[in-house]
């Protein structure tokens, strides 16, 4: 690795994390209220405003992000501390290494070098990007132990069964779609999916199946148990200020990243259909720099498409029972994700 | 579920009509709301057709060509409150056609307020056929639950609760004691003044 490939991965890791996530992040806090507000028939937070300008309540992010940053961070008595102060850090974590390792973009070449838009490139990148969705799970259990409250210990250990459950399914959702890929590579995928047809269409059960366990990986309505807002408000209920605001923009993360996951293995990635972003990468100059906002542009927009997706799904659905909730995991997607593997499998046996 | 035949002789004889049973068919678990997929999507629908509706209702107000409202939503210190015909709000003292209070010191609102804050001063009334009027009349709106019993049981119809003013709270717990000339209208309520 020379030089100049370090510091374009830590540009690239630092966008994908800041430019790409703390926005969208920022933007899907407006979004959450105002596309709660509209379905609802009312207006929405309209009141922040600088200077007198509101511009339909988008300074509210900010005032939510000044208010975090400004809030005492109280730890109540009782707490075990150095975990308390872990917890939220290893969720973030987990959601930003998730959001670097996603394939934003080709190869594009300029100025005589190749630059690949992906921030963390590896052959791995499929099982690496669920372990460490998982990972963030530590976090939450660790948070609600840590928190010496009865409310939080449930929330924690309601997130832990939810998380196995859908975990398992996520994976093995992936299992069908990657045998057809052939790769555990993001880009890979991204570039079969190129070459070929989207995977939603060779892949319609896995994309759906893939799309309720990633709603309940992200752990919103109707999968909120972990939270349950309106009854032991969960693993977070002793947090405050930014450490609190830290899980908060982890369930945004994760949510990111679970669109930004099923953009790149369902929904053609960064390509688009009928222009070779490819060819046009590799000829270098303006062209190539067109690819690129190109590929960027069509990533964000399909991530954004099903971030308002699972928005409405979030306002629409009523939370499942905590039974239901493990019944539709275990006894329902599990036994479909295997179905559709075997039959994927002996599909391509046909086939070939 | 019909009703039952009687089961004993103590069981009593329902006259045809006296009473009617409407039978609610419990929605059928039938494969097709078990795959959830189908509901989810009838329910997406309804909160997508709203959202858009509300949507293009919205940017039609924007343009400038009026509609239905998006929102039902009432933008409330700018726009005024919409109080019901029959909304219970502040207190109010009414008075006789000669202009004097038609409250007669019976006390009987002080005996049945639940929240204990009618304090009233009884005195003489020139008057031979009223005999007593009220000297002070204070309500502390701090402590009053707004349960309308006052108004109920004044025997001479002295107190209201119809002022239709509900913007009353202030910045200190002696500014919200309303004394008889404040009630009565004939004094403006001033934050900090006498109470
Ligand atoms: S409304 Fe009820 S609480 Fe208020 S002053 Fe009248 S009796 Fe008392
Ligand atoms: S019940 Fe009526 S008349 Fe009697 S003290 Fe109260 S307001 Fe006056």
């Amino acid at each position: 690795m020379t030089g100049v490939d370090l510091l374009w991965t830590a540009v690239k890791v630092v966008a994908a994390i800041v430019l790409f996530g703390l926005n969208i992040a920022g933007l899907l806090g407006w979004v959450e209220r105002k596309q709660s507000a509209v379905m609802q028939d009312r207006i929405g937070a309209n009141r922040a405003d600088i200077f007198g300008i509101t511009i339909l309540g988008l300074f509210h992010p900010i005032a939510d992000a000044l208010k975090m940053l400004t809030k005492e961070d109280f730890v109540p008595k009782g707490v075990h501390k150095p975990l308390h102060g872990l917890a939220p850090i290893i969720s973030l974590g987990a959601g930003m290494f998730c959001l670097a390792a996603l394939p934003y973009g080709g190869a594009v070449t300029f100025a005589g070098r190749v630059w690949d838009l992906q921030p963390i490139a590896s052959s791995m990148g499929v099982p690496l990007v669920l372990a460490a969705l998982a990972f963030g799970v530590h976090g939450i259990v660790m948070a609600g132990f840590a928190s010496g409250s009865n409310y939080g210990l449930l929330g924690g250990l309601r997130g832990a069964a939810q998380m196995i459950a859908y975990e398992v399914c996520l994976a093995s959702a992936l299992a069908g779609a990657l045998f057809l890929y052939g790769t555990l590579d993001l880009q890979q995928a991204v570039l079969w999916q190129a070459h070929h047809v989207w995977g939603v269409l060779v892949q319609p059960l896995a994309f759906i199946l893939f799309l309720t366990a990633g709603a309940a990986i992200t752990k919103r309505t109707p999968f909120d148990l972990p939270e349950g807002e309106s009854e032991i408000i969960g693993y977070h209920v002793e947090y405050s200020g930014m450490k609190f605001g830290m899980f908060l923009m982890t369930d945004f993360f994760e949510s990111i990243v679970v669109c930004g996951l099923i953009t790149a293995l369902f929904l053609g990635g960064w390509a688009i259909p009928g222009v070779d972003l490819l060819a046009m990468g590799a000829a270098g100059g303006a062209t190539a720099l067109i690819a690129a906002v190109l590929m960027l542009a069509s990533f964000t927009v399909k991530v954004l498409l099903l971030l308002f997706l699972l928005m409405q799904i979030r306002w629409t659905l009523p939370r499942f029972r905590f039974d239901q909730l493990l019944d539709l995991g275990w006894k329902n997607l599990l036994p479909l994700t295997l179905v559709n593997f075997l039959v994927t499998v002996w599909g391509v046996y046909l086939w070939r | 579920m019909a009703m039952t035949e009687g089961t004993g002789p103590a069981a009593p004889v329902m006259g045809k009509g006296s009473m009617t049973v409407r039978v609610v068919e419990r929605p059928k678990r039938t494969f097709a709301t078990q795959i959830f997929l189908i509901e989810v999507w009838k329910g997406l629908g309804v909160t997508f057709r709203h959202l858009f509706v509300n949507l293009a209702r919205h940017a039609l107000r924007a343009l400038g060509i009026t509609g239905q409202p998006g929102a039902v939503t009432i933008q409330y210190p700018e726009d005024p409150a919409v109080l019901g015909k029959r909304a219970r709000t502040r207190h109010r003292l009414l008075k006789r056609e000669d202009g004097a209070p038609r409250c007669t010191a019976c006390l009987l609102c002080e005996t049945i307020c639940p929240a204990k804050c009618i304090r009233i001063t009884a005195e003489n009334a020139p008057d031979a056929m009223v005999e007593k009027r009220a000297k002070t009349f204070d309500i502390d709106l701090g402590m009053c639950i707004f349960c309308g019993y006052c108004a109920e049981a004044c025997p001479v119809d002295a107190i209201h609760m119809d002022a239709n003013e509900v913007e009353i709270s202030s910045y200190s717990r002696k500014d919200m004691i309303w004394n008889m000339a404040e009630l009565l209208g004939d004094a403006p309520k001033v934050p900090g003044g006498t109470a």
